[in-house]
């Protein structure tokens, strides 16, 4: 059976069995694996993807049934070649993850709570990743990786009020120029803080 | 692949599905499949046929039909909780949705769907039968309705017959001035199956005295029940009366012992719920700060 699936903004048509979850098809048909494949029964969170920007499992949708959606897997998070994306960066900033089998769905189901909810408080995070399980991390660093991406896009580009206190604000840290190069780069948690916490 | 082979149609219309069901006894319907696909992955179900009514637009939505909120069989759980409608004329289901599944099921999972498989456990069922709903049939003879205490039977068992189609849920919209709502639950993680839950809804007076009340108990038997509180009628959020009221009602209830709780753990639990979660009702009906909060054995 035909199935027509746009997954992370490319349309491709495969032939399918009726009985081939989307997890399996974007695994063995697409190539995509970073969707894992856990429990397969819809217990895990592992295999979460996005449709239309929203979490799903995977593993409880047919391939033959997630036509007509926007499908992102892990690999659609990046915005480019060799770049991370915000969420995912903090996920290795905080070491939210050891072996990193349930990283994937943990990072999208993170994704999309931060597009909804911006400013997210400790028990939004933890009822939003609730149906995900990680047996390495006690998740409490997984907690930390999506508060901590959640600031990080707060702060990113906000606006400011130019005829307020932020007028002479500068956009960029004039003493980056100095203590960047000198010190080596700076890791990314550090660079949010003034001349990246160094004195 | 783990589920047996079937074949997988797409009706156009609710008629063609149902004549689709009607035609094949080993078909089944599918909406969001977030309890049949495990069953299928488990091979517990092996149906012939998959009629997928996901996408039909006469089943999704939510409407305001006179006195009731209606909500289309495949609407998904999400989008109600989403609802402003359903914020503000069903606040007992807006209350409950969050404890039903987990986030990237309720994205998929369906409030028809919930209603149909009729776990004894299950959140929407209890607030349908609390709630004294109507559920919608459609069959290839016509469509019926049926309230919600006629059609759960037993565990996973509804009155439900082969070729009938769930299209949706007609919760009635108490009018009256002063209405609040209170829901509690004990599960062993967040979001898992609970071992008890409560949902009550109270109407009070200008003066702060019940004059209606309804208490729904779930995951204490072998469906959800509501239980008769009329004690309560007259009574104001203070009472003393109240936990004995929830008690003494409570007697009908044929707790069951499982894996994770005993009949007696369930029973008490079921009392104590119960009395909180009319407490937070009467409370809210008064306009006071009301904690709702869930409790993880």
């Amino acid at each position: 059976m035909k199935a027509t699936l746009k997954v992370n903004g490319r349309t491709t048509t495969i032939d399918v069995e009726p009985r081939k979850t989307l997890l399996d098809a974007l695994r063995d048909d697409l190539g995509l694996v970073g969707s894992h494949a856990g429990c397969e029964h819809g217990v895990c969170g592992a295999c979460t993807v996005l449709l239309d920007g929203d979490p799903v499992r995977s593993c409880l949708i047919f391939a033959v049934q997630a036509d007509g959606y926007e499908i992102t897997t892990i690999e659609g998070l990046a915005p480019a070649p060799g770049e991370l994306s915000v969420v995912q960066d903090a996920f290795c900033e905080t070491h939210g993850l050891q072996c990193g089998y349930c990283t994937p769905g943990m990072i999208l189901t993170g994704h999309a709570l931060l597009q909804r909810n911006p400013d997210p408080s400790r028990d939004d995070i933890v009822d939003a990743i609730s149906g995900n399980i990680c047996r390495c991390t006690g998740y409490g660093q997984i907690v930390e990786a999506i508060e901590f991406a959640a600031d990080r896009l707060r702060k990113a580009n906000a606006p400011r009020d130019l005829t307020g206190s932020d007028a002479n604000q500068p956009h960029v840290d004039p003493a980056a120029a100095t203590d960047a190069p000198q010190q080596g780069v700076l890791e990314a948690a550090e660079a949010d803080t003034p001349h990246g916490g160094r004195s | 692949m783990k589920p047996a082979p079937f074949d997988y149609v797409r009706p156009d219309s609710v008629a063609h599905a149902c004549e689709l069901l009607a035609a094949d006894e080993d078909a089944r319907l599918i909406a969001g499949g977030q309890t049949l696909v495990p069953m299928l992955a488990m091979r517990l179900a092996r149906p012939a046929v998959l009629i997928d009514i996901y996408r039909l637009p006469e089943l999704s939505g939510i409407r305001l039909e006179g006195d009731a909120l209606v909500i289309g069989a495949t609407t998904r759980q999400m989008h109600a909780e989403r609802s402003k409608q359903v914020a503000d004329s069903l606040p007992l289901l807006a209350r409950a949705l969050p404890w039903v599944g987990h986030l990237p099921t309720r994205t998929r999972g369906t409030v028809g769907g919930s209603v149909a498989n009729a776990d004894p456990s299950a959140e929407i069922p209890l607030v349908a039968v609390t709630l004294g709903a109507q559920i919608d049939i459609t069959n290839p003879d016509g469509a019926s309705s049926m309230p919600a205490d006629d059609f759960f039977i037993g565990p996973m068992l509804t009155s439900v017959m082969p070729g009938d189609c769930v299209t949706a849920v007609r919760f009635p919209i108490w009018q009256q001035a002063h209405v609040g709502t209170g829901f509690h639950e004990v599960s062993a993680r967040k979001s898992d199956f609970a071992f008890v839950a409560a949902a009550a809804q109270v109407a009070l007076d200008d003066d702060g005295r019940c004059i209606a009340a309804a208490l729904g108990i779930g995951g204490v038997g072998d469906r959800a029940i509501r239980l008769d509180v009329d004690g309560l009628i007259g009574e104001r959020a203070d009472s003393a009366k109240l936990r004995d009221i929830v008690a003494a009602a409570t007697t009908v209830l044929e707790p069951t012992s499982d894996l994770h709780a005993t009949a007696d753990y369930r029973m008490r639990v079921a009392v104590t719920l119960g009395t909180r979660a009319l407490q937070d009702a009467m409370a809210d009906a008064r306009g006071d700060a009301r904690p709702n909060s869930g409790h993880h054995a």
